[in-house]
């Protein structure tokens, strides 16, 4: 196909051919539709004034300069909210303590209320006629703060004596949590012939969708009903939030719309201050509230990822054979517990923390510590990277400890029998994992390493090579298990499949696409199973009017249970349509073929096309209404049985310039098994996108805050992002071995990248600078240090 | 939509007068001084194609061709756009016709969340015109500094770079001809 060709969609297109994207066209010509390019009649403007000051006291706030300059329409604060009984913004994962005691959550008000805990905390919001005027009032505004020592470090912020927070929570710590078993991994350690330690920072990162967010509230006072524009990745879950929690309206007065999102990354599953303002504002002014993020505010206030600090040992045996694994980890969770915060370094997190190896006991420790910064929650991976880049980079120091091929090592340690039960809750229902590292050594010429190595040598620059075996639990979740772990939700997904009286098909999904190609993979499934022409299919999501429910789109979900869903709306479709074609064909039902979009009577030429069953559902002439209803539309609720298991091997090759501390990715190859795989295309572009991030994190990027709790990486002048020469191209490859537990065979590929690429990275970079002691981000003045250092130790040696 | 959608003029401040050629057509808007060219495209205009991405001109998101050179919408105010020819994303499909960079992007999966893809496609076209179609990859990488992309990992931008750099070269609507595998 080409993608000139105007039949291009015309087509019926198969499970697993890269379909070019339905979307991309609204795209390209500058027709997507974000929520700050919405505009509606008669809508304020709203701008935030944000603390400057990591925390303080607020003793007052006067507004009333303020009020009086022009354009001003309204100033609201947390006295406002109280007013109204607007509650606090919540965090909906109850982690328990290993005492047994729940999370010690402390209250986040959308507007502070006398106590500010971060820079960029919100202090009150400015609504005016246009942002200029928004922004000239809220310099108006006098706070009259009363600084307060300031905990801006994980480190040392559970120390005795240290500033507190929360009052509910001494020593800053939210929660103790525990995983494994303790006394079988006392016992392995025991009888270890070699214990393996590490220490590890997993740096704090900006997620960055280039989207910034933005929110418009909009509340109609005939209807007493608010609707709520929003860059969210999930508006169902949003929505319920804000009316069960918030206390905004009830779900039925309350439509959130997320329209084109500009990614997402996790950043937007989360429900912030800024849109729970504007919703709630529109009906205090009487117009819409418009807010849209700038660049600077996304710094330091949309919810960072990672910030870890881990010790951690494996137990090996006279044989190299992992015997227990056992880490304590600090987690930070930033001022406040963000929506899914408590989660993400507990049972995204721990759970995964066996990776594809046969350890027979872990146990796992994880406080979880506020600190005077932002609200730190999922980031693309959400845990899973934590715990990769923890069990990869031990790995590779125990495979130079034992001398032994770092390949060969892993591959000792795989699991081989499926299914398999981890000591950290999951079980593996499948993988061949010696088989995407096999692909992947081929493809990455490992045979050839040496020689390119010593080339290197020659020309003095270093090389390196890194592998990382990783593997991730996507295919959030079933719901029954998330919620005997904390979850307070079902993690479920639904669809709906409505088929037109002319035979075109629209599909509602409580998924949300915000790059991931939905529109398209999705209706290249229903188009390969209902066998007719993928522009024949439109699919729905993004808006609580239209879709009915749906739990959103993180942890690499859409595929194994969005997915999921649509294959059981369309089972129930083809039952109905076969009952209307056998009445359409005068023959019996379980005569009745269903192949190539034609209903077919079996050994006959005898057949109806899909559209004339789709026109005789609605017309109702053919066949008895008492016993088939008429009309043809089905939903579906998925809730999956098990996590799905993505895995693979990534490596990769650098060459690292010790004059300069540059570091040059030579080559990065990664082979994944996703299962079945719908269309290569956009599982391609998905693995790309997260080895940049990856990548970004391991040498580019990383959030810092000064010791007064001030961020200093404020902007794109102080963060580094990857751009188009810090990154290579990348070798991918795909092996499958089948998801024994949906209906398609999916796992998912959304997060692969960005789990897998950090430890490769810093593998290769350990392996090439000969010390296991190097930090993320591996910028060029780091690595040029470490050189520095190595340099003059060799000098005082001689 | 109405213009009450818009940010309102200030009302007391004196406003500029620009008179300008976008995507073909003459345009005369009263503006504050401050405006800068995106505000004028997105709010004044309703051109919503063009993005802003960041407030320190680092991300390219609202790239656009003034008088042939891309430029970073966020860092001119409209005020010097007078007399200028500006074009926008919206401007780029001929009739109807993607522009074979756009088809490029379509083709190489150039794109998946699209909120840089305009400011991307802008900035291609200006590198072709600058380099020629035979550009190389370090030229594309080099000449993309000024564009930021958090979803692609740009493997896929700069294939779709290279092969709608061909496409241009060769005339209209062969640009899936040349990037298909």
């Amino acid at each position: 196909m080409t993608a000139t060709d105007a039949s291009a969609f015309s087509t019926v297109t198969p499970i697993g051919a890269a379909v070019r994207r339905k979307e991309d066209h609204r795209f390209l010509t500058g027709k997507g539709r974000y929520t700050d390019d919405f505009s509606r009649p008669g809508q304020t403007f709203a701008y935030f004034l944000r603390s400057p000051h990591a925390h303080a006291a607020i003793r007052s706030i006067d507004v009333s300069a303020a009020r009086a300059m022009p354009g001003v329409v309204d100033i609201l604060t947390g006295a406002d909210l109280a007013e109204d009984k607007i509650g606090d913004l919540i965090c909906g994962w109850m982690i328990h303590s290993k005492d047994g005691s729940p999370m010690k959550m402390g209250s986040h008000p959308a507007l502070a209320k006398g106590k500010v805990r971060y820079v960029g905390d919100h202090v009150a919001v400015v609504i005016a006629e246009s942002l200029h005027q928004a922004k000239d009032a809220a310099a108006a505004i006098a706070v009259d703060y009363e600084e307060l020592p300031v905990a801006a470090g994980l480190a040392t912020a559970q120390e005795a004596g240290a500033p507190q927070l929360h009052d509910i929570a001494p020593r800053n710590t939210a929660f103790e949590w525990e995983l494994g078993d303790r006394a079988a991994t006392e016992a392995a350690f025991a009888k270890a012939v070699r214990v393996v330690s590490l220490d590890l920072v997993n740096n704090r990162l900006a997620p960055n969708a280039m989207e910034p967010r933005a929110a418009i509230g909009e509340y109609d006072a005939g209807d007493e009903a608010y609707t709520l524009w929003t860059t969210t990745q999930n508006p169902h879950v949003a929505r319920l939030v804000l009316s069960a929690f918030v206390g905004i309206a009830p779900e039925h007065k309350l439509r959130v719309i997320a329209p084109d999102v500009g990614g997402g990354f996790g950043s937007k599953i989360f429900l912030y201050a800024e849109e729970t303002v504007c919703a709630w504002a529109s009906k205090r002014v009487g117009r819409p509230v418009k807010w849209t993020a700038e660049r600077s505010e996304s710094f330091l206030s949309d919810a960072h990822g990672r910030d870890h600090l881990t010790h951690a040992e494996l137990a090996l045996d006279a044989g190299g054979r992992i015997l227990g694994f056992r880490v304590h980890t600090r987690a930070n969770m930033g001022a406040y517990l963000s929506t899914f915060a408590s989660s993400i370094p507990t049972y995204l997190y721990g759970t995964l923390l066996s990776g594809q190896y046969d350890m027979p006991a872990i146990y796992c420790e994880v406080d979880a510590v506020y600190t005077n910064t932002a609200p730190v929650d999922a980031y693309r991976g959400a845990g899973r990277p934590e715990a990769t880049f923890l069990v990869e980079r031990i790995m590779e120091k125990a495979a130079r400890e034992l001398g032994e091929d770092p390949a060969e090592f892993r591959r000792k340690n795989f699991i081989t029998k499926f299914p398999h039960q981890t000591p950290v809750i999951l079980n593996y229902d499948t993988g061949d994992y010696a088989a995407s590292l096999d692909k992947a050594m081929q493809m990455a010429d490992i045979a050839g390493f040496p020689a390119r190595k010593a080339e290197a040598a020659r020309r003095g620059r270093l090389r390196g090579i890194g592998y990382s075996a990783y593997i991730e639990a996507c295919g959030l979740a079933p719901s029954s298990a998330v919620g005997s772990l904390g979850a307070g939700v079902g993690l479920w997904e639904s669809a709906e499949v409505r088929v037109n009286p002319t035979g075109n098909v629209e599909v509602l999904t409580g998924s949300h696409s915000h790059g991931q190609g939905h529109e398209t993979t999705f209706a290249q499934l229903v188009s390969a199973r209902l066998g007719i022409p993928i522009d024949q299919v439109t699919i729905v999501h993004g808006d609580t009017d239209k879709v009915q429910f749906g739990m959103g789109t993180y942890g690499s979900r859409s595929g194994a249970v969005g997915m999921s869903a649509i294959v059981k709306a369309l089972d129930k479709v083809e039952a109905k349509a076969r009952k209307i074609a056998a009445y359409l064909l005068e023959a019996s039902e379980g005569d009745i073929e269903f192949k190539d979009g034609k209903f077919t009577v079996a050994g006959t030429d005898r057949a109806v096309p899909f559209a004339e069953v789709a026109l005789g559902a609605y017309t109702a002439h053919k066949f008895p209404t008492s016993e088939i209803e008429p009309g043809l539309k089905e939903g579906a609720f998925y809730d999956p049985i098990n996590f799905t298991f993505p895995a693979g091997c990534h490596i990769c090759e650098v060459e690292v310039d010790p004059e300069t501390g540059v570091t040059d990715i030579v080559k990065f190859t990664a082979v994944d098994d996703f299962g079945v795989v719908i269309n290569p295309m956009i599982v391609e572009g998905q693995v790309h996108g997260g080895i940049a991030q990856g990548i970004g994190q391991a040498l580019l990027e990383g959030v810092t805050y000064d010791s007064d709790g001030q961020l200093v990486t404020g902007s794109y002048m102080d963060y580094t992002m990857p751009r188009a020469d810090d990154v290579p191209r990348f070798d991918v490859g795909l092996t499958e071995t089948r998801c024994t537990t949906n209906p398609l065979g999916i796992k998912g590929c959304g997060e692969a990248g960005a789990i897998a690429a950090p430890a490769a990275v810093i593998n290769a970079m350990t392996d090439a600078l000969g010390t296991e002691d190097v930090p993320m981000p591996a910028t060029p003045a780091t690595v040029w240090r470490i050189c520095e250092a190595q340099a003059a130790a060799r000098r005082a040696a001689e | 939509m109405t213009n009450l959608a818009t940010p309102a003029s200030p009302p007391k401040s004196e406003t500029v007068h620009v008179s300008l050629t976008v995507n073909g057509k003459p345009v005369t808007v009263e503006v504050d001084p401050r405006t800068l060219l995106v505000q004028l495209l997105r709010d004044h205009l309703l051109l919503t194609g063009t993005h802003v991405g960041c407030d320190t001109s680092q991300c390219g998101a609202c790239v656009v061709l003034m008088d042939g050179d891309a430029v970073k919408s966020c860092t001119v105010l409209a005020a010097q756009a007078d007399g200028a020819s500006v074009t926008t994303i919206e401007g780029l499909a001929a009739g109807g016709t993607l522009h074979p960079m756009q088809e490029a992007f379509r083709e190489n999966h150039g794109l998946q969340c699209g909120f840089c893809t305009p400011g991307m496609i802008m900035t291609a076209v200006d590198l072709v015109a600058h380099h020629g179609p035979g550009l190389t990859e370090q030229q594309i990488r080099e000449g993309l500094d000024g564009n930021l992309c958090r979803c692609t990992g740009y493997h896929n931008i700069v294939k779709s770079i290279a092969a709608g750099a061909q496409a241009m070269a060769g005339g209209s609507g062969s640009g899936a001809k040349v990037a298909a595998e």
